[in-house]
């Protein structure tokens, strides 16, 4: 069993610095969480090469303490970013993220949120004019704590103070969600026998990805309600991989209320219920275990010497129609409550079908044509009006094209395929902002051992540096100063679209090969 | 029965209310002119036309009229109009100058550009087709881009602040629309004399449009009456033409040669009346008792060899007669009017009145409560905000007496604005100072009504009945509002010269404007009756101009085919991504290698092979012909044709 992975020497990523020997035996890495330069630094001692019970019985000692250390040091970091986040919070006037057409989407703007609750608190609708785009739900949420002030407190304080709880919740989730994986990628890396390098607490890194990543941080204080979109989308996804029905169907419809664009993660979400969380393709298994039945004279002479093999079959999950009959019904419910409560709440104003033309509406018809970081805002101000529909059919069913092939390539991965899932509709979205690459930034962390071979990953790291930097700057010289012109920041819209199908295109590559490595390492002799 | 006696009601109702407007007329077309000038404090002169036509309900008459206007009548009735007032102004009414409380200032001072505002007598769903069709018509008749106006996102149903009429009540404004000759041509057509005769023929071109302010007005009333089977339609058509005009540079001393450079060279024969007013404000005539108090003579009444002289002015010529105010507790001073009658001038003897300053008078004009102005905050062509400031000019002291200044005292202010949809108000943001102190908006606030702009729909609207204290020195309204940016086909051409917001109109409900005559005088002149209407005090506010970002022009094609690459790249790559199977390079390679050479690149080689003056390779016994002429291919070829005729069937 001693195949190594072949592993190029450095695999950096988003965020991520892993550095990893050939050598099985030397473990020497530091990983850097956050992409501003705050990090954590783990160290480990070297440890020598190999020599027996003694020194296999310490390392494994040594590692308990390092993991121990890692904790002490994950939870001050969570802490730390979570304090940083607050100061950011007591600052508001001085950097007015709010209006930002970068965090701020007409979708998810709470100022518009506020003049929404302001129409309704004045009999009139929320969807009257075309302020107000999000659902009635978070407006009766929202829409009180955004009049709430405090005295010598800055406004919209509240709400920043939820956001900044729904970030922190996001995170533990995902540090749920990263547990969860890194338990199924060790069993069945050790049911495949496939021996690695260590295996990176992926939960971790992803959860202080998260939390550090500069966009989620901008977009937690920049009065958007991205921060809750995201948190549902993730909850989504912890009930689904713990199996939770009710938690997932409940995640999934509120989510796909927000903001549409989730509903497409229904067939991850069955996936992950029915063949729980991610792991190598399944023909894999059978495979292997038709392999050590012995039918295969080729292979029979490899895995002869393999007793241990032939004795535990590896399992082989079966997809389980129950949960997903589950989830299902309990989707149905929640969708029924949802729109009961709408309808209560707009019950004056035109009810359910008004909320859905002017929220699903709004999204699928792009009627706003305020710049944001996306590319549809320019083009549909520069297109011309008969082609309108026809573009308008095109960018929203190049969503829909990839589902059905991504889903048949990577069905046994249902945690990546829904991470595939939302970087494509947050690519191809209609209003896009920094808060849906926050999320997948932070989810691509769940996938750092299985993506360590990803291609373009220090180029991807410089250019979303390079556009997060650039993206303010051509706006200002466009909107504010008027030497620029739109061109320049649709520039910046335009690499910023590359960039994402560069990290999409990439990551799917890298965690296909990935499994065809595995497969060649599982029935490769040894 | 309830319907019937509800038109028995309205018909009674309108009679009540339109008698005085018919009074004393027979059933007759009438038809009258008049001037008003009145020197203005800053030394200009206010020239203020004033023709009257009407059509009283007539039964014999039919669709026929004399002098009354055709054009009209028919617009009238086509569009079932109960009031329509139209202006074309250029130039902006100064309040502080030139007043903003007195009969003229509060009808006649109009927004800069176009303004129009219609009441229809139609069920409330045929209001806006009926405003769309009025439009049109308005532009062809008025030789203005009034058909601008069509668009909804171009007018707004206000509720109560502007007029109180619900529902049934249009309004649109125009501000960037240019006024010229070419609108005032048809406005005078309308005149029965035309400019040829009557107080017209002061309308010389060059000399009206030097002015700093001109403003062409028309304003239709009509009322119905008659059984239900026959309606008799009356109308009521009142052109006012007000421009200010400067004397000269240093001379305030005027004559009508010397500021429209003709002469008055007789009435218009078709009209009842045809009268030249020289008017004095009520101010102007206090500084001049003020000057005469310690002198024993009266000073208004000394006539030496036919002109009219006193120490102060002389005019030219005495006047027919002296009208003055009926005093209403103004402090004893009142505002005089000359009239003179130019029934006896004519082309030899034509009538040019001229008023001479013999010492310079200095006097306020009647302000209104307060002085508002409207202005952008602000930059860039992201968001901003919008404030109207009012500053008191110290009028309600006067007007309820200092002991009345309590706490409980309030003024009420009506604010009306309608904004574009581009310009996306945040309602929720408005602020209100108060002697630049904050307060609390619902204080302030007695009424709103907000009509949020729908985009590419609907402007946005707001009406307000606000509250102030009376011993107010100033107050501010602000609002936020972000910019949008717009289709390309929705610029107009010059894009970054900004775009225009309407003006706000800001009306004082506590103050009339209104001038009080004996009976006997204003029941000859219309604009005597006019002024002794009950006007309400409005001031109409700046024109803003926002600047919005612009897209570039020039790039259609250009962003159309780099985001259909960026698409095409995504889709391609991800495509390439998925299909990729292990080992499947390997054996494409393998087979690659082994396989035969394809028709299209054989051909090439042999372009290549032929161009370089080398022979080609002989082909390995391939006829190009048959390769491509497979039945597989043939089979596409007609499998396209057959959709694309199939398309062509079903498009026709």
């Amino acid at each position: 069993m001693e195949v190594t992975m072949p592993s190029r020497k450095w695999a950096r990523e988003e965020g991520t610095e892993k550095r990893r020997g050939g050598d099985l035996q030397r473990v020497g890495q530091k990983v850097k969480a956050g992409n501003g330069g705050e990090g954590r630094g783990r160290r480990s001692a070297g440890v020598g090469r190999g020599e027996g019970i003694r020194a296999e019985a310490q390392r494994g000692r040594r590692i308990t303490v390092l993991q121990m250390g890692q904790k002490k040091w994950f939870w001050v970091w969570v802490t730390a970013s979570l304090f940083f986040r607050l100061l950011v919070i007591y600052f508001p006037q001085n950097l007015n993220l709010g209006s930002r057409p970068e965090v701020a989407t007409p979708i998810t703007s709470l100022r518009r949120l506020a003049e929404g609750y302001w129409l309704k608190q004045s009999f009139m609708s929320p969807y009257a004019g075309s302020m107000y785009h999000g659902s009635p739900l978070l407006l009766s949420v929202l829409g009180p704590l955004t009049v709430k002030r405090i005295e010598g407190q800055p406004s919209h304080l509240i709400c920043s103070l939820l956001f900044l709880l729904a970030d922190f919740v996001t995170a533990m989730l995902i540090l749920a969600i990263g547990q969860k994986l890194q338990l199924a990628y060790r069993q069945s890396l050790k049911a495949l026998k496939v021996s690695t390098s260590e295996i990176l607490s992926a939960g971790d890194i992803a959860a202080l990805i998260y939390l550090w990543n500069p966009l989620t941080i901008v977009t937690c204080v920049g009065y958007s309600t991205s921060p809750i979109e995201n948190l549902m989308i993730i909850l989504t996804l912890y009930g689904a991989c713990s199996r939770l029905a009710p938690l997932a169907a409940f995640g999934w419809v509120i989510s796909m209320h927000l903001s549409l664009y989730p509903a497409i993660l229904i067939i991850p979400v069955i996936l992950l219920v029915g063949y729980g969380p991610d792991a190598p393709p399944r023909k894999l298994f059978l495979k292997r275990n038709f392999g050590t039945d012995g039918n295969d004279p080729s292979n029979l002479s490899c895995y002869q010497g393999n007793e241990v093999a032939t004795e535990n079959m590896l399992p082989i999950r079966p997809f389980l129609w129950k949960p997903v009959l589950h989830f299902i019904f309990w989707a149905i419910i929640w969708s029924v409550y949802v729109l009961v409560l709408c309808s209560i709440s707009l019950k004056q104003y035109g009810g359910l079908w008004e909320m859905f033309k002017r929220t699903h509406g709004f999204i699928l018809t792009v009627e706003d044509l305020s710049p944001n970081i996306g590319v549809l805002w320019y083009f549909f101000a520069e297109v011309f009006n008969f082609f309108r529909g026809f573009f308008l059919i095109v960018f929203h069913v190049n969503i829909l094209f990839m589902i059905l092939p991504l889903a048949v390539r990577l069905n046994h991965r249902p945690c990546f395929l829904a991470f595939a899932y939302i970087l494509i509709s947050s690519m191809l979205k209609s209003y896009p902002s920094v808060g849906d690459s926050a999320l997948y930034l932070g989810l691509l962390g769940l996938f750092i051992n299985e993506l360590a071979d990803m291609q373009f990953s220090f180029f991807l790291f410089c250019g979303y540096v390079g556009v997060s930097l650039l993206s303010p700057v051509m706006h200002n010289l466009w909107i504010w100063r008027g030497t620029g012109n739109a061109n320049f920041y649709f520039a910046t819209g335009i690499a910023y679209a590359c960039l994402q199908i560069i990290l999409v295109v990439e990551s799917i590559g890298a965690m296909l090969n990935h499994d065809r490595v595995l497969r060649k390492k599982s029935t490769a002799c040894p | 029965m309830l319907f019937l006696r509800s038109i028995l009601f309205f018909l009674l109702l309108s009679h009540y209310f339109f008698a005085p407007i018919f009074s004393g007329s027979t059933e007759e077309e009438e038809f009258s002119e008049e001037l008003l000038l009145k020197p203005l404090p800053d030394r200009k002169v206010l020239a203020h036309f004033h023709f009257d036509s009407r059509a009283p309900p007539s039964t014999t008459h039919g669709r026929h009229h004399r002098i009354f206007p055709k054009a009209i009548a028919q617009l009238v009735q086509k569009f079932r109009i109960r009031e329509m007032e139209l202006s074309f102004t250029q130039g902006r009414w100064n309040y502080e100058r030139w007043g903003g409380f007195d009969p003229v200032s509060s009808a006649n001072a109009k927004p800069p550009g176009v303004e129009l505002w219609a009441v229809f007598d139609v069920p409330s769903d045929q209001v806006d087709s009926t405003w769309k069709n009025l439009t049109h018509t308005l532009s062809g008749l008025f030789c203005a881009s009034i058909n601008f106006l069509e668009s909804s996102t171009a007018y707004a149903s206000p509720n109560w602040s502007f007029r109180p009429f619900s529902g049934v009540l249009r309004y649109g404004a125009l501000p960037r629309e240019a006024i010229c000759t070419e609108n005032l041509t048809p406005w005078l057509k309308l005149l029965p004399c035309r400019d040829k005769a009557g107080l017209s023929t002061l309308m010389d071109r060059p000399s009206i449009y030097r002015g700093f302010y001109h403003s062409q007005r028309l304003k239709v009333i009509s009322t119905e009456s008659g059984s239900e089977d026959r309606v008799e339609l009356g109308i009521l058509l009142e052109q006012t033409l007000t421009v200010v005009l400067q004397p000269g540079e240093l001379q305030p001393s005027w004559s009508l040669s010397s500021i429209f450079g003709r002469k008055i060279t007789g009435k218009c024969v078709l009209a009842k009346s045809s009268t030249v007013f020289i008017g004095f404000e009520r101010n102007l005539i206090s500084e001049l008792n003020d000057l005469w108090k310690n002198n024993e003579k009266n000073w208004v009444a000394e006539t030496t060899s036919g002109s009219w002289n006193n120490p102060v002015f002389q005019l030219s010529l005495s006047p027919g007669r002296v009208i003055e105010e009926v005093n209403n507790g103004h402090g004893g001073n009142s505002a005089i009017l000359y009239e003179f009658s130019i029934e006896n001038y004519s082309d030899y003897e034509p009538f040019d009145v001229s008023l001479t300053w013999k010492r310079p008078l200095f006097w306020s004009p009647p302000r209104a409560p307060f002085h508002v102005s409207r202005f952008l905050m602000g930059s860039g062509n992201a968001r901003g905000s919008i404030a109207i400031t009012l500053k008191s000019t110290e009028l309600i002291k006067g007007f309820m007496g200092d002991n009345v200044i309590k706490d409980g005292c309030k003024v009420r202010i009506d604010v009306f604005q309608v904004v574009p949809w581009y310009v996306k108000v945040y309602s929720h943001t408005l602020q209100i100072f108060v002697d630049g102190e904050a307060q609390i908006v619902s204080e302030i606030i007695e009424k709103i009504w907000v009509s949020p702009s729908e985009d590419r729909v609907s402007p946005g609207l707001m009406e307000m009945f606000l509250r102030f204290p009376c011993n107010m020195k100033s107050a501010v309204l602000t609002i936020e509002f972000d910019k949008g940016l717009l289709h390309i086909d929705e610029y107009p051409p010059d894009a970054n010269q900004g775009f225009d917001i309407p003006s706000a109109v800001i009306s004082f409900p506590d103050f009339e404007a209104s001038m009080h005559f004996l009976k006997e005088h204003s029941s000859e002149s219309p604009l005597l009756s006019k002024f002794q209407e009950k006007n309400r005090v409005l001031s109409y506010t700046e024109i803003l101009l926002v600047p919005l970002a612009t897209p570039d022009f020039s790039m259609p094609y250009n962003v159309i085919t780099f985001t259909c690459t960026v698409f095409a790249l995504y889709f391609g790559s991800m495509l390439n991504v998925l299909r990729r199977r292990a080992g499947e390079e390997e054996r494409f390679l393998k087979s690659q290698a082994s396989r035969k050479v394809g028709p299209l690149p054989q051909l090439l080689s042999k372009l290549f092979g032929k161009l370089r003056g080398r022979p080609a390779k002989a082909s390995q016994s391939l006829s190009p012909s048959s390769s491509i002429l497979t039945p597989k291919f043939i089979l596409k070829v007609l499998l396209v044709a057959g959709i694309a005729v199939a398309w062509h069937y079903f498009s026709e």
